[in-house]
């Protein structure tokens, strides 16, 4: 294992029932970059990304074969799936603040992982909301409850409650398709400054989007990994001609 | 030209028929509304008219005798027997209705059958309840006429209605709740208690005010269970509730004029629990959606 991978998949393949959603996935995902997924809509870039930190456990009757590895250890082997998902945090599609005040929606990561201490739990709330960069706007209303958020800032709120667990890496499952232009603005400059810390992966539907902020980019389509690399090659100089009509709008 | 003129003409037409159609609706739905609103207003009327002048001090004497008719201790074991049957079945309901919506598989041969057993259980009539009450708890259990055995007979008979009103409001709370929890780390019983159960927490109380509403105007359940004695009664004893207390003196037909006074006394307490529930229901609300 290379250890400026943040994943490594090999042979990997994803079954809902009879369906074969995912065939046989080979994929380096470096640390402190951000990948974009891009892909039509079923292409299996979602239900990749939900393998990662195995969200698909949920879904009954999903099957997964193959290798995944984080950090050289096999993810579907003998782990606790709850420490997979403090180190691996996720944003979703639609922002869904719990309902709950702002600070405990923050606070719920940490406390689910034994911080008790008040001084502490203060100091990684105020943190994580200054990290998402929505500290400035909800400091004075942290008793309130999340819901009375906008919804770009509901959506940061959820970015802060994902690094308040303090996650090595950080998923996002078309985290702007709910939002405004101006939100999502926000929420790419958001992750253009965490990758410093933080590995990103995100699905886009966004050609544009995935573009702007991202190192490499990997093409979904059908279920399989077309094409892969950095994102000025996929964009400028694509090797394969169905990467070429997707990026170009030919279909989608 | 003309056919447009046509075109227009039959438009017109057919909007002057829609219009007079939503204006008819529209009459029916306001005196549907106002049917219902009069009714319930009337009967409140009649029975603070004919309940009112009829409250006298005496009705609430501590002890109850033949003269006075005092429903004081039928108040008091109305409110006892609420709070036992309630500790006794809120736990067992909002229980089965966690494991039926977050444990057990969705649509699983099990769950249908617990769901078709509640559905079945909460349409048999109360005076059923009242009979196997006394069979079991009475007789079989020897528990004797008490209020421990009137509480158990209605804590079964109002399971399913908790169960039922708890498992809508589980099944209500958003899943992105609870991908939102497992995706933090959080695991199961933290995700139910700390995310799905506050959510769900109103449904869940509206359900327990039906219960209460159930329980405090119950007579059929009782007469066999918890007896008809009027007076203040301990666990093991047998004291009549306030409904029942009524009944009785209606059904006499000596102290009708009482029975009126203790419905109004009825109203207002089940319009206070209501209002108490509703209260805590905000309360608990506070800082959250």
């Amino acid at each position: 294992m290379n250890s400026s991978n943040a994943f490594e998949v090999r042979g990997m393949n994803l079954h809902y029932g009879s369906f074969h959603a995912l065939k046989n996935i080979h994929l380096d995902i470096p640390k402190n970059q951000i990948t974009a997924l891009i892909g039509p809509s079923g292409c299996g870039k979602s239900t990749f990304l939900r393998s990662l930190n195995r969200m698909n456990d949920l879904v009954e009757g999903c099957r997964i074969d193959g290798d995944i590895r984080m950090d050289g250890e096999d993810i579907y082997g003998k782990i606790d799936v709850n420490h997979l998902r403090k180190r691996v945090g996720m944003v979703f599609q639609k922002p869904n603040p719990f309902p709950m005040s702002i600070y405990d929606n923050v606070a719920y990561g940490p406390r689910t992982h034994g911080v008790k201490n008040k001084p502490q739990l203060d100091a990684l709330v105020e943190k994580s909301l200054k990290d998402a960069a929505i500290w400035d706007e909800v400091k004075d209303r942290l008793k309130k409850s999340a819901l009375g958020l906008s919804g770009g800032q509901q959506q940061r709120l959820c970015i802060a409650r994902a690094l308040a667990a303090q996650p090595e890496v950080i998923l996002m499952d078309e985290p702007t398709s709910a939002l405004d232009p101006i939100s999502t603005s926000h929420i790419e400059e958001l992750a253009l400054t965490l990758k410093d810390q933080y590995t990103i992966i995100i699905v886009t539907h966004n050609m544009q989007q995935a573009a702007r902020i991202s190192d490499r980019t990997v093409f979904f389509l059908l279920g399989e990994v077309i094409e892969s690399g950095e994102t000025e090659q996929i964009f400028s100089s694509p090797r394969d001609k169905r990467t070429e009509d997707y990026i170009t709008g030919r279909f989608g | 030209m003309k056919t447009l003129c046509r075109y227009t003409r039959r438009m017109s037409a057919f909007l002057r028929r829609h219009y007079v159609g939503s204006r008819l609706m529209n009459f029916a739905v306001h005196a549907a509304a106002a049917v219902t609103v009069l009714v319930l207003g009337f009967l409140v009327a009649y029975i603070v008219v004919r309940g009112v002048p009829n409250l006298k001090p005496s009705l609430f004497a501590l002890q109850y005798t033949s003269d006075n008719q005092s429903m004081l201790p039928a108040i008091i074991n109305t409110c006892t027997m609420t709070f036992i049957s309630l500790l006794l079945a809120v736990p067992f309901g909002v229980g089965a209705a966690i494991d039926l919506t977050e444990y057990a598989r969705r649509g699983s041969r099990l769950t249908r059958l617990v769901q078709m057993t509640t559905q079945t259980l909460s349409g048999i009539p109360s005076i059923v309840y009242g009979l196997f009450g006394m069979l079991m708890f009475n007789n079989a259990l020897q528990l004797g006429y008490s209020m421990l055995s009137g509480a158990l007979t209605l804590a079964i008979m109002i399971l399913p209605l908790i169960m039922r009103t708890t498992q809508e409001a589980l099944s209500a709370v958003p899943d992105m709740y609870r991908e939102g929890s497992f995706g933090l780390g959080a695991g199961k019983l933290r995700t139910v208690f700390f995310v799905v159960l506050p959510s769900a927490m109103p449904g869940i109380l509206s359900g327990v005010i039906l219960a209460i509403g159930r329980i405090v105007g119950e007579t059929a359940a009782l007469m066999y269970t918890s007896g008809t004695v009027a007076k203040v009664a301990g666990l093991m004893d047998s004291g009549t509730m306030l409904a029942l207390h009524m009944y009785k003196q209606a059904s006499e037909g000596l102290y009708l004029n009482e029975a009126y006074a203790t419905s109004v006394v009825l109203l207002v307490l089940v319009l206070l629990i209501n209002l108490l529930s509703a209260k805590t229901a905000k309360l608990m609300m506070k800082g959250r959606g």
